[in-house]
């Protein structure tokens, strides 16, 4: 029974890895009133760069560091558009995806001889795990606490960036730009230069997120790898009301929701891996209905800002 | 100024609007196809050569084109149904479910109801259209009701689709012996043209005779693309000159303005995205009756309604536009795969190129700015 409990969170924290790190993101974004619909592209880019990074030089933190780049370089080019050029955030988002899936695929080919899969990577050049060997094999505490260094660095960083968002000037700004524009315009604060920061932070982590799915859950990029994932952090961070912690939970919602599924369909009791595979869905849609309530986005989310001559 | 005026300054200014839509769409496209040259000529490609076998790959054979227009069908409809969405405020991510629930219910209809030809594929088609507007009305019920975001609830149920479709697939009495499918439909719910006489022996015998219509009858040609023309013609119908239309329009526009004059904003979140995933059905519907023929089991989703989120927003959420953009991307998609065999460039360039455009796109400022700066130049070669 333990062993089992142990099993569900084990995967639990696993599954919410990648999401905990683009959602997170995005929380900081759209704080900032920058909609980031292309964190899939990101995430699609940071796999990618991350797998193909972590095989040529054999260290998967350079994969890790270069997959953030990626993402982030990704997020600067949705920063030029929707700051810069007063794009429509979504439809800019939607490029970014289309984009950032088929330069990933596109390079994976070019570098990978026709394939779309990186070459897997083995164990050693794999993200560490920290605490390897520390309990029994199979312990309640092993299958909880084994993870990869990653799953760690996500709590770091959403602790990180609830204390960037609500306890740091620059936080504040960050906020003020996403509520009113105008007014922080007019209080001195830059608001390009903020929007920018936290469109870049964001693809920054997303990039992380698709590395912590290339190179920690799994050991190689392949085109499937993302499939929506992007899209639930979107979600999860607006069914987390738009904070870091909120993200964080909706993540640990859905993974758990994912780690039931897989218990379920390991204990054979029987129901149809098709319907276990739709209870994450459906348990977050009873969640939005039942638990949350309405959840307000910040009020210039979304809104171009331009400047007055 | 009231929400009416501004409806109807917007309607004056449609041409104005449209000539500006179709001049930025246009340099779009044009700076889209520059940097994936770009990014061929990078890794290596001779662009112009890859241009090359796109065009001939779509236009060099009357049955290419037909094969790019069967492939075009469905994006062209689930474009309507995003830029339906669109149009009344809403962000319908969730077209790839709503065009699975109409897929999986074309295949099922289509097997198991036994109804004279026509009648069938009639009712097949409304059946599954039926469908996918309940499963995209659940969508709007959920934001009117529990203010759930759109954004959200779709992309859980496309998911939730996916499996129960998968589901469905696998069940034992809809699963074909030997393949991870559904049983194919019967042939008097099938919506090809010539069908059964293109491979009769009067058929066969008449094709010879005439290689043009040989090479046109090879593909699954069906009556897919005169239902998306209809369809994108009843729906801008509807959207430009019914009062439903108007009232959704008006709650695209501006929500609490058109609350204030007296519209039930919940309820037209809920027709909207009914009428969103009726269309969004009837692409699946379209591509079972005329295509596929059956549902498979899905191991992920397939793109039709992300590729209709493209559509739309490159054909400026209009219907003319979706068509036309539907085309295109249908062009790209079926002729772009001959880069890989031909010439052996990665065919993700296409979403690249794609991509690209739609980048383009979101940012008629930018455009205008390269405009102004030539004919800033003009003016300074000129010494204007």
């Amino acid at each position: 029974m333990l062993s089992d409990i142990g099993f569900i969170l084990g995967t639990t924290l696993m599954y919410a890895t990648p999401l905990i790190y683009a959602a997170v993101g995005a929380a900081i974004s759209e704080n900032s009133g920058v909609v980031n619909i292309g964190l899939e592209g990101m995430m699609y880019m940071g796999a990618f760069v991350g797998a193909t990074l972590g095989h040529f030089t054999g260290n998967p933190w350079i994969g890790f560091m270069a997959a953030g780049l990626a993402g982030g370089l990704l997020a600067y080019l949705h920063g030029i558009a929707c700051v810069s050029f007063k794009a429509d955030h979504v439809v800019s988002g939607i490029a970014i995806n289309f984009i950032g899936l088929g330069l990933a695929l596109f390079l994976c080919r070019i570098f990978f001889n026709g394939a779309t899969m990186t070459i897997p990577l083995n164990l050693a050049k794999k993200i560490p795990r920290p605490l390897n060997g520390l309990f029994p094999a199979n312990s309640f505490l092993d299958s909880v606490f084994n993870q990869y260094a990653t799953v760690y660095l996500a709590f770091i960083i959403v602790f990180g960036a609830w204390v960037l968002l609500y306890k740091t000037r620059i936080g504040l700004r960050i906020r003020a730009v996403g509520e009113h524009p105008k007014a922080a315009d007019t209080m001195g604060i830059n608001v390009y230069f903020v929007r920018y920061l936290a469109v870049v932070l964001s693809g920054v982590l997303a990039g992380f997120g698709g590395a912590a799915m290339s190179i920690a859950v799994v050991s190689r990029f392949n085109p499937t790898l993302i499939s929506g994932h992007g899209f639930i952090a979107l979600a999860a961070m607006i069914f987390g009301k738009w904070t870091p912690q909120g993200a964080l939970l909706a993540c640990l919602l859905f993974g758990s929701a994912k780690g039931f599924e897989i218990f379920l369909g390991a204990s054979k009791i029987g129901i149809s891996s098709q319907i276990l595979a739709l209870l994450p869905y459906i348990i977050t849609i009873i969640a939005l209905i039942g638990f949350v309530g309405k959840a307000v986005a910040p009020a210039a989310d979304g809104v171009p800002y331009e400047k007055e001559q | 100024m009231t929400l009416k005026n501004k409806l109807s300054r917007q309607w004056h200014n449609k041409k104005h609007f449209l000539d500006h839509t179709i001049f930025f769409t246009m340099v779009s496209i044009f700076l889209g196809l520059v940097i994936g040259a770009i990014v061929l000529a990078v890794v290596g490609f001779n662009p112009f050569e890859a241009y090359w076998i796109i065009i001939k790959g779509v236009f060099s054979r009357p049955k290419y084109i037909v094969y790019t227009i069967i492939k075009a069908v469905p994006i062209i409809v689930t474009g309507y149904s995003v830029a339906f969405a669109f149009r009344t405020g809403l962000f319908n991510i969730g077209a790839e479910g709503q065009f699975l629930i109409g897929s999986i219910t074309a295949a099922l209809a289509g097997y198991f109801l036994h109804l004279p030809i026509v009648i069938h594929a009639l009712t097949v088609f409304l059946l599954a259209v039926m469908a996918a507007a309940l499963w995209g009305g659940l969508a709007g019920y959920l934001k009117a009701r529990f203010g759930v975001h759109e954004v959200i609830s779709t992309i859980m149920l496309n998911w939730i689709a996916l499996y129960l479709n998968n589901y469905l697939v696998m069940l034992p009495s809809v699963k074909r012996p030997h393949a991870e499918a559904s049983w194919n439909i019967l042939d008097t719910a099938r919506i090809d043209l010539f069908g059964a006489w293109k491979v009769s022996e009067a058929g066969m015998a008449w094709r010879l005779e005439h290689p043009f219509f040989h090479d046109i009858l090879q593909p699954e040609i069906n009556l897919g693309i005169f239902v998306a023309g209809l369809l994108g013609i009843l729906t801008a119908f509807v959207l430009n000159k019914t009062t439903l239309g108007y009232e959704l329009r008006a709650v695209g526009f501006n929500k609490d303005a058109a609350e204030q004059g007296g519209i039930n904003v919940k309820k037209n979140f809920v027709v909207a995205m009914a009428i969103a995933g009726g269309l969004a059905g009837a692409a699946g519907a379209l591509n079972v009756l005329g295509v596929a023929r059956e549902s498979v089991n899905l191991a992920n989703m397939e793109g039709y309604g992300f590729d209709g989120i493209t559509v739309a927003l490159i054909g400026s959420n209009t219907s003319i536009g979706c068509f036309f953009s539907g085309l295109f991307f249908g062009a790209l998609k079926y002729s772009g795969a001959k880069l890989q065999s031909t010439l052996g460039a990665p065919k993700e360039i296409i979403s690249i190129v794609m991509g690209t455009i739609l980048f383009f796109v979101a940012m008629p400022k930018l455009i205008q700015l390269l405009r102004s700066m030539r004919s800033q130049k003009k003016k300074e070669t000129t010494g204007v």
